[in-house]
């Protein structure tokens, strides 16, 4: 586990991250907490000349409120979002998705920002991010864009960041009080990582009917994806336990789930369908609370 | 009056602790000797293939390298891989493959530079030419005609047939009401100790010596072996292992890399380090288990088994480590249990396999034995529809039976079964367990209650039980001090047992001082006695047993001293509070200072006696120690998921007398922990290919402290009369009960859904398989 060679440099500001990255190219690699990096590099699957640090600039770190969003900055780690009173109490699903990932140690290291970019099929951020319909905003030498999750994650590990930019915020509009959420997650048994991983956000209207309804799936296909086929069975509907179940039945539909020794592809869509269900179960239970 | 014991038998925190818990342990990469070398080795892709080249030219002239290595030069200057089992075939074992490579991860070449990263460039360099071959994986399949033969020479993969023959099986089976017939699985298991394999040797070139520092759990036997590897005299080789980082069986071998690194230092006349690396650890440490079971088991109505017959396929991997053969036999001899089973026979067939060679993992042979004796006892209780509790108090040998000679020739010391199972029972309130089991069945809920009752066996001697280079005895040297401190030298390796804890508390006591007056001093062949190891739960038993004869040889000697000091028989003298005292009055007493100054002093108190405090034993055990208990699990199966949820863990386990109650509950856990883990998680897997699957972390599912359930552990006390202490060993109890127990509460919970057996891990997917065949049938 002895990685090639590289040069550490430490950014101290986006614009400077930016000037490296162009400096450097397709030399250079952006580092997170490099938890998920530097084990690649450890196996020389990635052998990148330059490593650039963007997890000590001030900015990337911070997590605020303004314009009406909540703005968590790339370099916040699992921990501190997990833990941020804002978001705890405004984004209380990113919170849970956070406080489900890895170990202590991992959240210790890990950032939001890492984790979307690497978009590890398996990863919890994704879930919650789509549930959350979150803007990704993403820097470039002179400019910046913004990607709705929905657009964000391409493929396995295959995402819109684009050579020369860097992920610099994850913002979203504040949960309404009112709603239920919930991120539900069976651990892989051997990494940790989500076998399957469900999110839902919900609002019932004044009947005890679905007014509001997002559901996101993590872990069963090559990258996280927004259950639609769920969400139309259930808008509009009676939030009843047959009513769900039978939207739930639809999570897999359509996706071609991962397999591995620890779960066949069957068993990963059935894991789907059942946390799915709960997910929405818990959703609507904090909903009517 | 008796002097009450301060020590043992206490709650006494381990003193290893807090350099553990403080990262300030000397592992063997903490050893920093300067000008060091590092070497990293190449290891194959495939696994089977024939090498038909190697170009390390490229790597040779890279930056920093200062030797490269293959196969091909290691010939004639080393010897191989030592297997002291006896069997049919035991292919020569090279440090570097020759001509092929038998299994993924085997080692190729070996590049030594400046550093480690240095080296691993250099080695991504070398440009080795294969010409891959047919791979076996199966062990079933290793033997069929048209199978890939790993060893050319032995003309197919048999490593050795054992057979067990009994006519009174064949009788018990004519005279059953029944036979039950099942096959069952022990998985491949990797060890997976915290701290992965290490060696640093440094070579003397001045005076011809050799020194090593590798992690394991058998510093002399290895010193040894390398001695004869490397055409050295023993008395010029130096072995030191450090702190070690847990082994479980896995460090109780001589492996490849040891013999290489200590190779190349003598070659290149500098310092040279190898650290193994997770990938490798867990593709080239060996495995455990890997046994298949063929069961037919002749009862009677009521419950009473009357034989058990077994055939066993055993998985050697592709070479043979320090014990691989012989770790199946105690699976066969064990197999009966705690049961008064009148006969038993078994066939061992053990075969090559690409694969890495299996070998000791905690338990070594008893959690397979105990696996088929208790999943014995809940497929008779389900084909005979009794409680499985019943068929095991019908079975279990009683008490007033011991020392009981089973059907297979063991000497059970002692034992008490149904009191360990009585008092589990107790525990988890088995009547109300059952009844809050079948109403939770009303309700769609599947709950199962598993039984598990282990004997295990410890401690093993005499010698002629063990092969002839892993003797059976084990050795202890005592000091006192000038200052009148006490320092043991101990035979066996501790490498997170605790005994620098439990021999402390012994000797403290013994000599009547302080626990903080003992040093226990272990791992370094230069500076202990030649002595075995520690593995089988022996540290205790039989290091314990050489400690307290030395122990006694000095007291003795004290106590004469002291006689003509105080004017009293020895006999009558005891040690208490740092003084030499009368056994019937401790007031009257002389510090113990006194004696121990007449005994360094310049005129001894008895002419002819010989000065100093220093006491040498070796304990040679006239039979092994046989720990039992009753592990009880109730757990609930989710089935929409298959998910295993823990509701109750008791266990009640029977090691003897407890010199260290915290030290047994850490063995305890630490053994379930591991045990559990082969019932429900771990799986060490290669494709039909021979490709490794669970090749790092990420696949392979090493448990961890939110997969296991909370412990309630109970004791019962039946000590062994086989050693002064009557102590019988812990080391493995968990391990070898848990697995077992669990099992059978899982297969419990299955039960409303006709489903008898299904093998380990109990992967939540195959359980919820079940419920879903369950449903459509
Ligand atoms: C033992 C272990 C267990 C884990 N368990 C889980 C789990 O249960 N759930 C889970 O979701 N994850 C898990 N992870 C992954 C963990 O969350 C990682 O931290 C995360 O995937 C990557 O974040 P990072 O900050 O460490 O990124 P890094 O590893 O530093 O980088 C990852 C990738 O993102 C790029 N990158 C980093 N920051 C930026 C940026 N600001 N802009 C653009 N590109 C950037 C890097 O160049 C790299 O390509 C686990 C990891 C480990 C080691």
């Amino acid at each position: 586990m002895f990685p090639g060679q590289f040069e550490y440099h430490r950014a101290t500001s986006i614009k400077d991250a930016l000037d490296l990255l162009k400096q450097f190219g397709d030399d250079a690699k952006l580092l997170g907490g490099g938890h998920s990096l530097i084990p690649m590099m450890k196996l020389r699957l990635a052998q990148p000349a330059h490593l650039i640090d963007v997890t000590k600039i001030a900015e990337l770190c911070a997590i605020g409120e303004s314009n009406g969003k909540i703005a968590i900055g790339a370099a916040a780690t699992h921990d501190t979002v997990a833990n941020s009173s804002l978001v705890r109490a405004k984004l209380g699903l990113l919170a849970e998705a956070a406080a489900a990932i890895g170990d202590v140690q991992v959240r210790n290291r890990g950032t939001i920002g890492g984790s979307l970019t690497h978009a590890d099929p398996a990863a919890d951020y994704p879930a919650a991010a789509l549930a959350l319909e979150a803007e990704i905003r993403l820097d470039h030498e002179g400019g910046s864009r913004t990607v709705k999750a929905a657009d964000f994650f391409l493929d396995l590990m295959t995402t819109a960041v684009q050579p020369g930019e860097l992920l610099t915020q994850v913002s979203c509009a504040p949960i309404p009080s009112g709603t239920g959420y919930a991120y539900l997650k069976h651990p892989h048994p051997a990494s940790g990582f989500a076998m399957v991983g469900a999110a839902a956000i919900v609002t019932l209207d004044r009947n005890g009917k679905f007014a509001t309804v997002r559901v996101a799936v993590t872990g069963l296909g090559p990258k996280a994806f927004r259950a639609n086929a769920v969400e139309a069975a259930l808008a509009g509907k009676a939030a009843d336990a047959a009513t769900i179940t039978a939207a739930a039945a639809k999570s897999a539909d359509g996706i071609d789930a991962l397999a591995d020794i620890h779960a066949s592809a069957d068993y990963r869509a059935e894991l789907a369908r059942v946390y799915v269900r709960r997910a929405i179960q818990a959703a609507v239970a904090r909903a009517k609370a | 009056m008796a002097v009450v014991p301060k020590f043992v038998g206490a709650r006494i925190k381990r003193r290893e602790d807090p350099r553990l818990i403080s990262g300030t342990a000397t592992y063997v990469d903490d050893v920093r000797l300067p000008g060091t070398l590092s070497a990293v080795v190449l290891r194959s892709p495939h696994p089977h293939a024939r090498i038909n080249s190697i170009d390390a030219a490229a790597a040779r002239s890279a930056p920093g390298v200062v030797a490269v290595l293959t196969g091909e030069e290691l010939k004639g200057k080393v010897g191989g891989i030592p297997c002291v089992a006896p069997a049919e075939h035991i292919p020569f074992h090279p440090l570097l493959a020759q001509g092929k490579v038998r299994f993924v991860g085997e080692s190729v070449a070996v590049v030594v530079a400046t550093d480690a990263y240095k080296a691993q460039d250099a080695a991504d360099l070398i440009e080795v030419d294969y010409d891959p071959l047919n791979a076996v994986s199966d062990p079933e399949q290793a033997l069929a005609d048209d199978a890939p033969i790993l060893h050319e020479e032995f003309g197919n993969n048999l490593v050795t047939r054992a057979l067990i023959p009994n006519p009174a099986v064949d009788e018990a089976m004519a005279k059953a009401d029944r036979v039950v017939k099942f096959r069952i699985k022990n998985q491949r298991l990797a060890p997976v100790p915290m701290e992965p394999r290490g060696v640093l040797a440094q070579w003397h070139q001045a005076n011809g010596q050799l020194t090593v520092w590798t992690s394991t759990q058998i510093p002399h036997l290895l010193r040894s072996a390398l001695a004869a590897v490397l055409s050295l005299p023993e008395n010029r080789v130096r072995v030191i292992a450090p702190e070690v980082g847990g082994g479980f069986g896995a460090k109780l071998n001589f492996y490849r890399e040891e013999a290489l690194i200590a190779h190349l230092s003598r070659m290149l006349g500098q310092p040279v380090k190898w650290i193994e690396r997770r990938r490798e650890n867990l593709a080239t440490t060996t495995h455990g288990r890997d046994q298949i079971t063929y069961l037919e088991v002749p009862v009677k109505n009521d419950g009473t088994v009357l034989a058990i017959k077994a055939k066993f396929i055993c998985d050697m991997g592709a070479y043979l480590q320090l014990l691989t053969p012989a770790i199946p036999g105690f699976s066969g001899l064990m197999m009966t249990g705690c049961y008064k089973i009148p006969a038993m026979s078994f066939e061992q067939v053990m075969v090559f396999t690409n694969k890495m060679a299996t070998d000791a993992y905690r338990g070594a042979g008893r959690p397979e034995a105990a696996y088929i004796a208790e999943r014995t006892m809940d497929m008779v209780a389900a084909e005979l529809g009794l409680d499985p509790v019943a068929v095991r108090r019908r079975n279990f040998i009683p008490k007033e039976a011991f020392p009981y000679v089973t059907c297979a020739g063991l000497v059970y010391d002692s034992g008490d079964y149904d009191a360990a199972l009585t008092k589990a029972l107790e525990i988890v309130d088995y009547p109300k367990a059952r009844a809050e089991q079948a109403e939770a069945l009303k309700h769609g809920r599947y709950i199962g209650i598993g039984v598990a009752s282990y004997v295990e066996i410890c401690g093993i001697g005499p010698s002629v039980m063990l092969p002839p280079k892993v003797p059976g005895w084990e050795s202890a040297t005592v000091r006192m001090e000038p200052d009148s401190r006490v320092t043991v030298l101990t035979g066996i390796s501790p490498h997170g047992q605790g005994q620098e804890t439990t021999f402390a508390q012994m000797a403290a006591d013994a000599f009547g001082v302080d626990i903080d007056d003992v040093t226990v001093v272990h791992g370094d062949t230069a500076i202990v006695q030649y002595g075995v190891g520690t593995f089988g739960s022996r540290g205790l038993s039989v290091g314990g047993t050489a400690l307290m004869m030395s122990v006694g040889k000095l007291q003795d000697k004290l106590k004469k001293i002291a006689s003509t000091m105080m004017e009293a028989p020895p006999d009558q003298l005891t040690f208490t509070n740092r003084t030499v005292a009368l056994q019937s009055d401790t007031t009257k007493a002389i510090p113990l200072q006194a004696v121990v100054d007449a005994a360094y002093g310049w005129k001894m108190p008895i002419p002819g006696m010989e000065p100093g405090l220093d006491a040498t034993s070796v304990f040679e055990p006239s039979g092994c120690t046989f720990p039992f208990g009753t592990h009880v699990a109730v757990v609930e199966v989710d089935p929409e998921t298959g998910v295993v949820k823990f509701l109750r863990y008791v266990a009640v386990d029977d090691c003897g007398n407890i010199i260290s109650p915290l030290l047994v509950a850490g063995q305890v856990h630490g053994g379930i922990a591991q045990g559990i883990a082969q019932a429900l998680y771990e799986e060490v897997v290669y494709d039909e290919n021979g490709q490794l699957v669970t090749a790092t972390l990420m696949d392979y599912a090493a448990p961890r402290a939110q997969m296991l359930p909370h412990y309630e552990l109970a004791h019962t006390v039946t000590p062994s009369p086989l050693n002064p202490m009557g102590v019988k060993g812990v080391g493995e109890a968990g391990t070898i009960g848990s697995t077992p127990c669990m099992v059978n509460a899982v297969m419990d919970a299955l039960k409303p859904l006709g489903v008898r057996h299904i093998d380990m891990p109990l992967r939540p997917e195959k359980l919820w398989r079940a419920f879903k065949d369950a449903k459509k049938a």
